[in-house]
């Protein structure tokens, strides 16, 4: 796992310099990039991350409430499990790359025999338990699993949603990739295929105080920041890892403008490095890939998909994807 | 990890995805444990068209369970048969693997089980 130093001063938004490179060479360069600025990042950020991640987005909540009862779903990139039980009647099947999320994505199932583990995170509302008349979510279960090399059969499962993932994908042909394994996940031996729903940022984020619009750059590093309030906490965060700190954590996520930005290499292990600070928060770099309009529907036909239906919702594109019947 | 999950998993690895060794996955020194779930004969009627039967014929023996008949039965004689509905229920849905490792049958790769969790992370060799 990387650990990247702390910094209170990191830059806001770090641009890369050279395009992603897109061919099959870079692809270990790409999985070791996405090693140190995603995976790493998430390990580390886990239950900060996770105390900041309640509310589903609503196009994400009503494809699960579309879904028949007692159907089957994959939740590829769970997190922490917060779609996990949106519809309590439907078995959902989580997976995520971080171990430590997948952890509390398990607490929040509530699972007999994890007696005393509980998440701090459950949403107000929702429904984690075993719906008496459905009961779907008292099967459910978590696995970790890289979304590019899911262990799920062909055909599996009735549904699945991919949300906040796959813009975590350092090459279009991965991030493609990733939709194709999604679909193989649905192609059902019935006429009709299952459904994917593909949720990821936008770049268009005119509303947003991000300061990403139209035009500008797609491939970022956005700075998370494990901001800390307590002495003990401090000392404790030097290596960013941190075991309980919902209660003395803020988050602060992107926020600026990406004019103060430094050039980056794609690969490499500096690409994360920021300017020291005396006294400072744990700043994790994470990559992103902002979509812009229209692009997650080309990488749906790229990866041998149909687009059912597509939107923007609050500085996000979304498509509901099937196989070609 | 439930047994009625191992039912939709294969290897993760790539090539093997077209081998039918790499499904199901064959639990190995595995340790379990059993939920307490709510007996539900609509959500396993739901459930039954989406297990792969012969498959689970397979991890019921490795487990040590008694041995499934050879073909599902219908949702008309799984609601009819009240120790069928019992035993399905409970092989399925409140067994869950807690330690141990899952063996693809085609490449050999273990995967771990710790603390109820397995890990299908692949080292880099593999992916
Ligand atoms: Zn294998």
């Amino acid at each position: 796992m990387a650990s990247l130093p702390s910094s209170s001063a990191a830059p806001a938004v770090a641009r890369l310099a050279a395009a992603a490179a897109a061919d099959r060479d870079a692809e270990a360069e790409a999985e070791a990039y996405e090693r140190a600025h995603v995976h790493g990042v998430y390990q580390a950020i886990a239950p900060h991350f996770s105390a900041t991640r309640h509310k589903p987005w609503p196009a994400v909540a009503s494809f699960l409430h579309a879904q028949p009862p007692r159907s089957i779903g994959l939740d590829v990139g769970c997190g922490n499990g917060k779609y996990l039980g949106v519809n309590p009647a439907v078995v959902m099947l989580g997976s995520d790359r971080s171990a430590a999320l997948v952890a509390l994505a398990r607490s929040r199932l509530g699972r007999p025999g994890d007696a005393g583990v509980q998440d701090a995170t459950k949403t107000q509302g929702e429904v984690m338990t075993a719906d008496a008349t459905s009961g779907g979510a008292a099967i459910s279960d978590v696995l970790v699993a890289d979304g590019l090399s899911l262990p799920f059969r062909d055909g599996a499962v009735d549904f699945a949603i991919c949300v906040a993932v796959i813009h975590h994908m350092s090459t279009r042909a991965r991030r493609q990739d990733a939709i194709r394994q999604l679909l193989r996940c649905v192609k059902t031996r019935e006429v009709a295929s299952g459904h994917v729903l593909v949720y990821v940022w936008a770049l268009e984020q005119g509303a947003s105080r991000r300061g990403w619009d139209e035009g500008g750059e797609q491939d970022l590093l956005v700075p998370w920041v494990l901001k800390s309030q307590t002495p003990r906490a401090q000392k404790k965060g030097t290596r960013g890892q941190k075991t309980n700190n919902d209660d003395v954590s803020v988050a602060t996520t992107g926020g600026e403008s990406s004019a103060s930005t430094a050039p980056m290499v794609l690969a490499g292990e500096a690409a994360g490095t920021t300017t020291g600070g005396a006294v400072s928060d744990p700043v994790f770099q994470r990559y992103y890939h902002l979509y812009r309009k229209g692009e997650l529907e080309e990488d749906v036909l790229a990866a041998g998909g149909v687009v059912i239906t597509s939107g923007y919702e609050r500085d996000n594109w979304w498509v509901v994807a099937a196989n070609p019947s | 990890m439930k047994v009625l999950t191992l039912n939709f998993l294969s290897c993760a690895v790539k090539t093997c995805k077209s081998s039918s060794d790499s499904f199901p996955l064959h639990p190995k020194e595995a340790e379990l444990a059993k939920d307490d779930v709510e007996i539900n004969p609509q959500l396993l009627v739901n459930v039954l068209p989406r297990i792969d039967w012969a498959a689970l014929r397979t991890t019921s023996t490795e487990l040590g369970f008694p041995t499934l008949p050879d073909q599902p039965p219908t949702a008309e004689e799984l609601e009819a048969d009240e120790k069928m509905l019992q035993e399905l229920h409970t092989l399925l849905m409140e067994m869950q693997i807690v330690e141990g490792k899952l063996v693809c049958g085609h490449c050999g790769h273990e995967y771990a089980i710790r603390e109820g969790i397995a890990n299908f992370l692949l080292p880099s060799h593999l992916v």
